[in-house]
């Protein structure tokens, strides 16, 4: 069973393609990254998937439900969590985190379980009364993610998840994605190939727009005969490894 | 539910704010104290506290206009928004959820600067909560021309443009510095189409218990209140839909 499917969807702005005709099946509670550089289409894509921008051309269906036509359906089942951390910085942490079970709809009983098991598992306790504009940046994404999670979405998607933190946030950031694995559908942009080798089960890499190949980081390192799952990148993105 | 939340956050975001306090307060009580000083020493009639304090409650609104759009363009930079659009929130409740907690904020700061009036010498009567309640219209009006702004523009711009441009035509072209029919002509004829002017007429008119004037003075308020509501709906959701 598929969770995403793609037919041909296209994003144009005005002269600029930033995708085109993307064909994409994701498996439900799998890790799928998509990965390239700048500009390659990665956001827009997510952005399609996610309700936030509308197809120039193209479909999709998204945990069942029609891209075009069912949107309000499948904003029930997605959270996003985007590039910028998009937190409310005058809240604090706790507020962050029933604003959202607010916006959801939650009583007062559901908030205070969901905000306590996503403070337990993402290890937010010791923070939940600082105002979220004042944590540093690895804490402000871990907000994020939890945040995104609290409707128990069945399809996460993921933008720069660990764009410009420290290694260590980063690292503490890849277990707590990892540990989505199989429970959600999660969608995850990144140019790290680091990040994309080690957690996804899938890797689909984009280029202008376009999707070049798809696989998991074995299969795209051994259809291109390299050794390093960099310089299979380096390889597809240059045209010489499809 | 999901409006009284996102209400609530708007709310907080903006009082917690010490810049916003400093301005939305501080700002029109300096004034206030500055003005009644000069004018128990140097007496002008335009300066008496009868036609000062409803001049100043209406300017003081200026920066509800600068609050609401610097709100809404930080949340569009931030990508808070963006966060907010994927979940079940429905335009209205966007638009609503901004516009709804700053009355209340902009009334409260209304009710400041009369009670501050009071203590200098303006007479308590009936006239300043009925001049207070018409705040909330006039209110609205400031409020939604800062949404606009907000949608159209980031944060940058919006305090170049909320906190220079329009805080000055607001008080120039408002009759609370001076007297419009001094300077006449062209002046006089756009403050007269603009609606700074008619909102502290209409103050004006209820504090000293008038009733010339007011009607239209109103509807003018009202109508500007209606347009500056719609465009902001309108490019709110224009701005959405380009996501």
């Amino acid at each position: 069973m598929y969770s995403i499917e793609t037919n041909s969807l296209t994003k144009r702005y005005r002269d600029v393609l930033a995708v085109d005709g993307l064909d994409l099946k994701v498996r439900e509670g799998e890790l799928f990254s998509l990965l390239g550089v700048n500009g390659a289409g990665k956001t827009t894509a997510v952005k399609m998937l996610s309700c936030l921008a509308a197809p120039s051309s193209g479909g999709a269906s998204v945990g069942g439900y029609d891209l075009l036509s069912e949107s309000e359906k499948i904003k029930k089942i997605i959270a996003i969590s985007p590039q910028e951390t998009a937190v409310a910085p005058n809240l604090t942490a706790r507020e962050n985190l029933e604003l959202i079970c607010g916006v959801h709809g939650f009583g007062k009983d559901r908030a205070r379980e969901k905000i306590a098991d996503l403070s337990d598992r993402f290890g937010l306790s010791d923070i939940l009364g600082r105002k979220a504009g004042k944590l540093s940046g690895g804490w402000q994404r871990r907000l994020s993610i939890a945040m995104a999670l609290i409707s128990e979405p069945k399809i996460l998607f993921l933008d720069e998840p660990t764009l410009g933190l420290d290694v260590i946030a980063r690292s503490e950031l890849w277990d707590i994605i990892s540990d989505l694995k199989g429970r959600t559908t999660v969608i995850l942009t990144t140019h790290y190939m680091e990040e994309a080798e080690k957690l996804s089960d899938r890797i689909g890499i984009m280029k202008d727009g376009s999707l070049l190949t798809v696989g998991t980081a074995k299969e795209i390192m051994e259809m291109t005969g390299k050794e390093r799952f960099e310089d299979a990148f380096v390889s597809v993105v240059r045209g010489c490894g499809v | 539910m999901r409006l009284f939340a996102f209400s609530k956050r708007c709310a907080k975001e903006i009082i917690r704010d010490p810049i916003n306090l400093a301005f939305g307060l501080g700002f029109p009580v300096v004034l206030l104290i500055l003005l009644s000083t000069m004018q128990s020493n140097i007496p002008v009639p335009l300066f008496e506290i009868e036609s000062l304090a409803p001049g100043v409650a209406v300017f003081g609104l200026s920066f509800m206009t600068l609050f609401s759009a610097t709100l809404v363009a930080k949340d569009r930079e931030s990508s808070f928004l963006q966060r907010l659009y994927t979940t079940p929130l429905r335009p209205c409740e966007f638009i609503l959820g901004y516009l709804l907690p700053i009355i209340p904020i902009s009334v409260c700061q209304s009710a400041v600067c009369y009670a501050l009036s009071v203590a200098i010498g303006l007479p308590v009567s009936a006239n300043i909560l009925v001049a207070i309640l018409v705040m909330i219209p006039i209110s609205v009006m400031y409020i939604s021309l800062g949404l606009l702004v907000g949608s159209l523009v980031g944060v940058k711009a919006v305090g170049g443009i909320c906190g220079g441009l329009f805080t000055n035509l607001s008080a120039w072209l408002s009759g609370v510095w001076f007297d419009l029919s001094l300077v006449g002509g062209a002046f006089e004829t756009a403050a007269k189409l603009l609606p700074f002017a008619h909102a502290v007429e209409l103050e004006r008119a209820i504090i000293s218990g008038q009733t010339e004037g007011i009607l239209t003075n109103f509807a003018v308020v009202i109508g500007y209140a209606a347009i500056s509501t719609t465009a902001a709906v309108l490019v709110f959701l224009r701005q959405m839909k380009k996501q």
